[in-house]
Parts: structure tokens; sequence; C-alpha cells
């Protein structure tokens, strides 16, 4: 993807999130008998924020900057990020000591093609660590 | 006289044996973190910050300043060993300080760096000893329009020197200001951004957003890259980590461009320790016998921009502890550890803790010795770091971050926010959106809010006051001095070659 393009869409996307911060404020008291309401502040910066999103998408338009996002890496980023968000979601039923387990041995054995075996241990012996350092020795609950 | 007394008080506080083991603990932590290339000072010392909440805040600041510029020391030995910076502040010495390793003076440079890093570390912390009481005294006269004022200034330095394009930058500090202002509104009790859930309704804790952006973000950005880099090898024993006296020598102007360039560009917000060692490599380079050495290894290359990223870490400080304004991602994190122990960071924290600053001073006197003393023969220790799998160490920081965020607040939704934020620090990567103004906008945001609605209050909703007190009306035309001038070409050409360098 060419970095402008990239602009372009970030830039739309905080436009959004400005339109709705201005909308969302504007809503709320902006000057009342003891001063600035709770609106005040966030209508200002919701409309700074749509100004310079607009800028960015402007210049994402206009710009000749042919450079590229080198987004060959990005994969095992998501991935990644995808193991730890299924993680997060199994924290309540699997607890932490496996849920954790379960995402080591994911990023070893998947993520850096490391042998099972070393998978298998690496994810033992973090988890195991965790277990012992933190609600044994330290008294931290884990989630 | 009133310096040598905090002084005096604050060894009584940093040499009890508690606070001297978690000095060493952070600067040991410091300088393994700082030689993992792509572990840094900001994402440590937040993933840790939970922890510290079972330590008495005195110790827990020794050891987290300990991070921060432990982290620096150990930065110089990937550049040099590698040639990969182990933190940004850390880039310009590979430049001389590889050439030197690749021509077999690998320890000369080690050791150079260890002896510029620990003059200009000490001149640092004198520094902010000196500077930080008389500036406190006089921030004292400040008053709400004051504060907005210098709040808006620093958020503007910050945006001007955080990144190539200075609306992305904006737009990441406006972010950062509305995840800030997030939670129920103090002066009318509205519940603002919420989106129906309660656990907003108090705010969203600085840590998760630390956190997550800062090491799951960079977790992700490293999950990229797998390679391994070789590495040349360290020189055994102590004798071949000193330099020679002729290497000493030529590095003396070195130590005091470091030291005090370091210094002055670390109180300026945003500038920061890469900056700082870049302008110092470059004076060096300028006013040197021998220009053309640079680059090809010469000492002076590795001392000055060595001297200067440690030198800075004072001159941080100063703005941080004095006005409650920090001027960098890691800087930030500190003051809202601080505010988080139950401190106000500003004019007062002096003469209302001088336990806790002058303690953090003396401890970082104490932690610069430790650290010199650690690294010249410990060296080929430290640099086993590099050999340590990261299979291990990024599921560890992973784990880390999560019981570190559950143990804050006892809640799911704020891991769930970890993983939101991690996401949001890696996209801010790859789409080049800097992270430290997102950062900064979210721990002044609500002080921000604040002072300029009191100001308001203040004028019966006049903005003018703003711009009636000469302080404000000075910093105000300053901050929209600085977002306006790269509109000229010539300007933001300058600007974006030094960021460039």
């Amino acid at each position: 993807m060419k970095a402008r393009s990239a602009d372009f869409w970030s830039g739309l996307a905080l436009g959004g999130l400005g339109a709705y911060i201005i909308v969302v404020a504007s809503r709320w008291e902006y000057l009342g008998p003891d001063g600035p309401g709770p609106g005040f502040f966030p209508l200002w910066y919701g409309i700074v924020m749509a100004v310079l999103s607009l800028m960015l998408m402007v210049s994402s338009v206009t710009s000749k900057d042919g450079s590229m996002i080198d987004w060959s890496g990005a994969r095992s980023a998501f991935l990644t990020w995808g193991a730890f968000t299924l993680m997060v979601a199994t924290l309540k039923l699997a607890g932490f000591v496996i849920g954790f387990g379960a995402l080591t041995f994911f990023i070893v054995l998947v993520m850096y093609r490391k042998p099972l075996k070393v998978a298998a241990f690496t994810a033992i012996g973090l988890a195991a660590g965790f277990y012992v350092v933190f609600p044994l020795a330290l008294g931290v609950q884990l989630p | 006289m009133e310096v040598l007394t905090g002084l005096m008080h604050g060894f009584g506080v940093a040499l009890q044996p508690l606070n001297l083991l978690w000095c060493f603990v952070g600067v040991v932590l410091g300088t393994v973190i700082g030689i993992m290339p792509g572990l840094g000072p900001p994402a440590t010392i937040a993933m840790l910050l939970p922890l510290t909440f079972l330590m008495n805040p005195a110790s827990a600041m020794i050891m987290l300043a300990g991070i921060y510029y432990g982290a620096k020391y150990g930065g110089s030995t990937t550049s040099i060993l590698l040639n990969v910076p182990g933190e940004s502040a850390s880039v310009a010495t590979c430049i001389d300080g590889y050439q030197m390793a690749k021509k077999g003076r690998a320890g000369a440079a080690l050791g150079i760096a260890a002896i510029a890093s620990f003059v200009a570390g000490t001149v640092g912390v004198v520094g902010l000893m000196l500077i930080a009481p008389p500036l406190a005294r006089m921030s004292l006269a400040f008053s709400s329009p004051e504060y907005f004022a210098l709040m808006a200034l620093g958020l503007a330095m910050v945006v001007l020197l955080a990144g190539r394009s200075m609306v992305k930058a904006l737009l990441a500090t406006l972010v950062g200001l509305w995840l800030a202002g997030i939670g129920t509104d103090l002066f009318s009790q509205t519940s603002r951004f919420t989106f129906g859930q309660m656990e907003l309704l108090s705010g969203i804790d600085f840590v998760v957003v630390a956190i997550g952006v800062f090491a799951v973000g960079e977790v992700l950005a490293n999950m990229e890259q797998r390679q391994e880099t070789p590495m040349i090898e360290v020189p055994k024993g102590l004798r071949n980590l000193l330099p020679t006296l002729q290497d000493l020598k030529d590095s003396r102007f070195a130590f005091v461009n470091g030291s005090v360039i370091g210094f002055l560009i670390g109180v300026l917000p945003g500038a920061g320790s890469t900056i700082a060692s870049f302008i110092s490599y470059g004076v060096e380079k300028a006013v040197s016998r021998h220009p053309e050495k640079f680059g090809h290894g010469a000492v002076e290359g590795v001392a000055a921009p060595e001297g200067a990223n440690n030198s800075e870490t004072g001159g941080a400080l100063v703005p941080m502890l004095t006005l409650g304004i920090p001027g960098s991602g890691t800087t930030a994190v500190l003051l809202a550890a601080l505010v988080l122990w139950g401190f106000k960071p500003g004019p007062l924290f002096i003469s209302e803790n001088p336990a806790m600053f002058w303690g953090l001073v003396a401890s970082m006197y104490i932690g610069n010795v430790m650290l010199l003393i650690l690294n010249l023969p410990l060296v080929p220790l430290f640099a086993q770091v590099l050999r340590a799998p990261v299979y291990v160490l990024y599921p560890l920081i992973l784990g880390i971050s999560v019981v570190g965020v559950f143990s804050t607040s006892g809640s799911l939704f704020d891991v769930w926010l970890l993983a939101g934020c991690g996401l949001l620090g890696y996209l801010m990567r790859k789409l080049d959106f800097p992270s430290a103004p997102l950062i900064l906008g979210l721990v002044l945001g609500g002080a921000m809010e604040r002072a300029l609605r009191q100001s308001l209050m203040m004028s019966d909703g006049h903005l003018s006051i703003l711009v009636s007190r000469p302080v404000s009306a000075v910093m105000l035309s300053l901050a929209l001095l600085i977002l306006l001038v790269p509109l000229f070409n010539k300007f933001n050409t300058w600007r974006l070659k030094a960021l460039d360098s």
C-alpha cells in the first residue's frame, strides 16, 4: 500500500472520530453561569481534529510521494495480536496460566517455527514461572 | 547551602540498604533493556509500574529512574557490537562505535562510552540539582492561565520534534486529549464518551494505554522481523575495555560538549536524547581538527553522543518534577507514576516531598557510579543478553503486560483495552504516527482542561485572560509560532533534515 493512500484512510478514520466528538460534545453544556461546561474543551479539540484530518486527506490526494508501506511482515503481527486477543477472550474460562501457556506455545511453534518440544518446554516453563512469581511469591492475583 | 542540606538529606534516603538495592535493580534492568533492541525504557517502566504499587514510592521512583538512565548506558553496547541501536538515543553511537569495533577496538569504544556516560550523567544530575529548586520557586507565581499556556507550549514542542509530519503528531496529541477526556467530568458530573460502559465512568487508566502502546505495540512490531544479526566479539578482561590515555585526551572536549548540550536539550520538552546525541555529535565533528576521521572510528564520535544522551536524563527531569510537564514518552510514564502514588509534580513538589526529590537526586549519583563499575568489567556478560532467545522474551512481555494491567484494576475490561491499545500502538508505528504525543496528550489532557476551565472561570468566560497576562501571552505566542513556522518551507526543510539525520 502506498504511504499516501494509508494517510488518506487514517485521515478518514480520524475525521470520523473528530466528527463524532463534535456531535456528542455539542449536546453538552458549552458555557454555563459557572464558566465553561463539559462540552467546551471536547468541542474545540474535536473541531481541530476534524480540520487536521481533512488536511491529511487532502495532502494525501495531492502528494506525489510514491513511498510504500511495507506490510509484508504485518501478517505475523496481526496473527500474534489475534492469538493475544483470543487469550484475553478465554481468560475467564481457562484462566491465565493455561491461556498464557497456549499463547506462548503458539508464538514459539507457529511464529518462530521452533520444534514442538522447544515450544512445549517454553510454554510450560513460562506459565509455571508466572504462577510461581506472581500468586505464590508476590501475592499478585492472576486474571 | 540549601542544595547541600538537601543533598545530605537525599543521601540519607538513597543510602538506605533497601533503596540501594532498588537502585541496583533499576540500573541493571535498565542496562539489560538498553542492550535489547526493540524494548525501550518507556515500555519497561510502564510494564513494571503496576508492580511498584506494593513498594515504598521513594524506592519505586529510585528504581524506575535507574531503568531510565541505565538504559542509556546499555544502548551503546548494541550500537558498538551490532551496529543496531539498543534504543533510539544510541543511533549516533553506531556511526563511529561500530567502525571502532570493526577495527578491533570494541573494548576501547565500550569503555569510552561508559566513561562519557558516567561523566555526562553526573553533570546532568548536578544540573538537575542546581536548576530544579529555583525553577520551582519561580513557577510558584503561576496561576491557571500560565499553566494552560505552559502545557500548550510543551505539547507544541513535542509536536514539532515528534515526527516527519506535524499534522500526524498533532492528531496523535488530540487522540491523547480525547482519551484523557473519557469518563466523568469532575466539574459537572457529566459522563463523557463512555459508550454506556460502567467501566469507563472512572476514565481510562493511563497504565493500560502506556503498556498497550509501548509494550504490546512494540512486541507486535518486532514480530515482523525475526532475523538475527551477527555480533562482534567483546574483548575479554578489564584492561581491554579501558581506553588509552590518548583516547581520553581526544575525548576531553566531547565530555564537556555532551554534558552541556545533553542537559540543555533535555530541559526542552519534546527534543529528547536522540536529538541531543545527534546535535552533540554534529558539534563535535564541526569543531574537530580532524573531521575526516568521523564516520571511520573517531573516539570523540562515541564520547559526544553517549555523553549527551546520558546528560539529557537529568535535564528531562527538570520540567517534569518542577512544572509537571513531561517532555517525552518515558518522562510521561514517570510523571504518571508519581501521580498514581499520590504525589503532585509541580512547583510545590520539591518543598512538599524533599525526601523523594533529594533521595532521587542522590540515587542518581550513586546509580551512575554503579553503572560505571558494572559496565566496564561486565560488558561481556551483559552482551550475552543479546543471545537470549526472543521467542521467550516476547511472550514474557505480553504476560507481564496482562498481569500488570490486571493487578492495577482487577478488571478484565482493562485487559481488553490493553489488547486494543496494543493494536493502536502497532498501527501508529506502521502508519508513521508518533506515539509520544499521544501519551503526553493523555497525561496532560485532564490538567490542561482543568487549567483552561479555571482560567475562564476567573475571567467570567473571556478567553482574553490567556493573552492579557504577560507570561501566558508569551508562552502561547511561542506555542503558536512553533506550530505555524513549519508552514514556511525553509524552516520545515531544516526541521525534516534534522529529524532525518
